[in-house]
């Protein structure tokens, strides 16, 4: 399927997209297209509507305005028919504590109508990629936080989904799990599936993500790849100023002003963004700043959320 | 409305399932309960595993027929001797059984339908992880419901069979009571899985159990539908209870009559509607709630 362009038709496709709890808007007419075989990110602080928009793509809550399509198919209508193709990672885990562990693989692959035979061997290879085999026959209760996610990551592959959303997929996994994750699911992409990611790791964004949102208070701030809204937002260089006592960053911070592109100031540190960062530090030494340390790094992604989340910046 | 279901029960990853029994059983379930999919056995069988290491409420629902039985057959059916019902003289404790054969299956799809769905529905992530996949929560609601009525149906056959042991079975048509019992059992099953997705508390289960003795009082159990002062005759016949127990009585006393096909109508009625609003209720309340019903996936 192609529009009249030869583009692929999007996986996900969000016009005017709305949720309203009651009263309270929590997603705020947005609009978003994902294409086929991307990494698509979702970034955003505590409550900017995330997980919202991640369940009414998959199809578990209703849309309260605009229009939503997910493999050309309406979620209010089609609902069912899509999920069978989504693998669902939400944000709480959903195990189910009635079943031991490698039931929990073949029973949720029931769910898709997976044959037994055929779940079971799914299950145990899943088991192994995560790690678990040897707990295959164990309560789920006991397990440990990250074991749990683990698990619950394995359950959503179970189908051998062609839509993945992982709502924060990484929160309590050590490194090492963390990286086994991120190969996974490059290997999942290779295979031509689209993936769909929330989380709190500018890192992990930038190196999973081909295309991200950053939401805030319901709504889009800005879209594009981790380097264009790097490009876009911030100069190149970053210098971090650190200071022990914040009487000295504060006064440090007026007397700055107007270096770089603009200063922002955090708790122990000051920020200043630059498109020449050793410049900053000899101008700081010429007007009798003495921080108790300096620091000059490229611009990330963090930058660019910081900057577009609303926290207050000092405009150079 | 059925051209979409249809469509929606075959999910590209489920396996086409075969036509036959199996698919007509699921057309027939999509036709009580919109937005099925074919998929609630998965439920139940989900429901049996886990229930495999828990046989204490199986033990007792197997042993229950004794107390209820011993409770009216040395109790009460000492004291009445005989009860004659449509001109036919019976010993108490034959005529009464068949009704406590009735009640017990009320009993049981009532407390599987509430008291356990209760918990699952406002503390157990699980409903949350089903929905997630294929699944609706219309088959969430079915699944729960052919799970309890799998038990409920072994204990019927149990009660029976204790019943016979007993001597209190003089009639062949007695084998069409596990049935009747079964269909007592799907209707309150789907009562009770709507009427507990109203409940905010525990408390509110307590409401079941005066409902449970308001109809086991006045739904002619304990004595023929005739003794009951006229106003009253007609207060039992609203009564689901009533029908239950009449439709087994007639059957397990082997005197079918033209009245049993109205009590059988009067239960699948209420077997369907119950589905039904189960059906809308479990969707409303697993969806995010607030969500306008207009979008609500299926
Ligand atoms: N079921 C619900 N009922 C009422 N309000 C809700 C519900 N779910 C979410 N909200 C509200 O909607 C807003 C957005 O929540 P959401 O979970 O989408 O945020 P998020 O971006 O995923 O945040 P986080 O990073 O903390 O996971 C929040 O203010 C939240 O309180
Ligand atoms: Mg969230």
């Amino acid at each position: 399927m192609a529009d009249d362009e030869g583009r692929p038709e999007p996986v996900v496709r969000a016009t005017g997209l709305g949720k309203r709890y009651g009263d309270f808007t929590a997603v705020d007419g947005i609009d978003f297209e994902i294409r086929p075989g991307e990494a698509f990110g979702f970034l955003g602080p505590n409550g900017a509507g995330k997980s919202s928009t991640m369940r009414m793509v998959g199809c578990v809550s209703p849309r309260t305005a605009g229009h939503l399509e997910v493999f050309g198919l309406d979620p209010s209508v089609d609902g069912s028919t899509i999920r069978a193709r989504l693998g669902v990672v939400p944000q709480d885990d959903t195990l189910d504590i009635g079943l031991n562990v490698r039931e929990n693989l073949i029973v949720y692959a029931r769910f898709f109508g997976i044959a037994r035979a055929e779940a079971a061997r799914r299950a145990d290879e899943l088991l192994d990629f995560i790690q678990l085999g040897d707990r295959a026959r164990d309560p789920v209760e006991p397990l440990s936080g990250g074991m749990k996610r683990r698990l619950t990551i394995a359950r959503a592959l179970v189908n051998r989904p062609d839509l993945v959303l992982l709502d924060e997929p990484t929160t309590g996994l050590d490194p090492q799990a963390r990286h086994l994750l991120w190969e996974r699911l490059y290997r999942l992409k290779q295979r031509g599936a689209t993936l769909v990611l929330t989380t709190h790791y500018m890192d992990e964004a930038e190196q999973l993500c081909d295309r991200l949102v950053i939401m805030d208070g319901g709504r889009i701030a800005d879209e594009g790849s981790p380097r264009q809204l790097i490009e876009r937002h911030c100069p190149r260089d970053v210098v971090e100023l650190r200071f022990t006592d914040g009487d000295r960053l504060a006064e440090a911070a007026t007397t700055m002003a107007g270096a770089g592109h603009h200063i922002e100031p955090l708790p122990d540190r000051l920020l200043v963004y630059a498109d020449d960062g050793e410049r900053v530090v000899d101008q700081v030494e010429a007007v009798g700043v003495h921080p108790t340390g300096s620091l000059v790094r490229r611009s990330t992604l963090e930058d660019v959320f910081l900057r577009l989340t609303g926290r207050s910046l000092v405009e150079a | 409305m059925t051209a979409t279901e249809s469509r929606t029960g075959r999910g590209s990853g489920g396996a086409r399932r075969a036509p036959g029994v199996r698919g007509r059983l699921s057309s027939v379930a999509r036709l009580a309960m919109p937005g099925a999919t074919g998929r609630a056995r998965h439920v139940t069988v989900r429901n049996a595993l886990a229930a495999r290491s828990n046989y204490g409420p199986l033990a007792t629902g197997l042993v229950e027929p004794f107390f209820y039985l011993l409770s009216i057959g040395v109790g009460v059916g000492a004291l009445v001797g005989e009860v004659v019902d449509d001109g036919v003289s019976y010993d108490y404790t034959t005529f009464v059984a068949p009704a406590m054969l009735a009640a017990a299956a009320m009993n049981g799809a009532i407390s599987e339908s509430t008291f356990n769905i209760f918990a699952k529905l406002r503390w157990d992530r699980l409903y949350d992880a089903l929905i997630a996949t294929p699944l609706t929560p219309s088959d969430v609601a079915l699944g729960e419901l052919l799970f309890a009525q799998l038990r409920g149906t072994l204990y019927s056959a149990v009660f029976l069979v204790t019943m016979t042991a007993l001597g209190l079975v003089p009639s062949w048509w007695a084998v069409l009571a596990v049935p009747a019992a079964t269909l007592i059992g799907v209707a309150f099953s789907a009562a009770g899985l709507s009427a507990v997705t109203w409940f905010r508390a525990w408390e509110d289960s307590e409401a079941v159990i005066g409902v449970q003795v308001v109809l086991f009082l006045f739904s002619a159990t304990f004595y023929p539908l005739s003794v009951y002062p006229e106003p009253l005759q007609w207060v039992a016949r609203l009564s689901p209870l009533y029908h239950g127990s009449a439709l087994c009585r007639d059957l397990i006393l082997g005197r079918p009559a033209w009245s049993d096909v109205g009590h059988v109508a009067f239960l699948v009625v209420m077997a369907v509607v119950g589905l039904r609003v189960a059906a809308h209720r479990f969707t409303v309340l697993l969806y995010d709630e607030g969500g306008g019903e207009a979008h609500a996936p299926r």
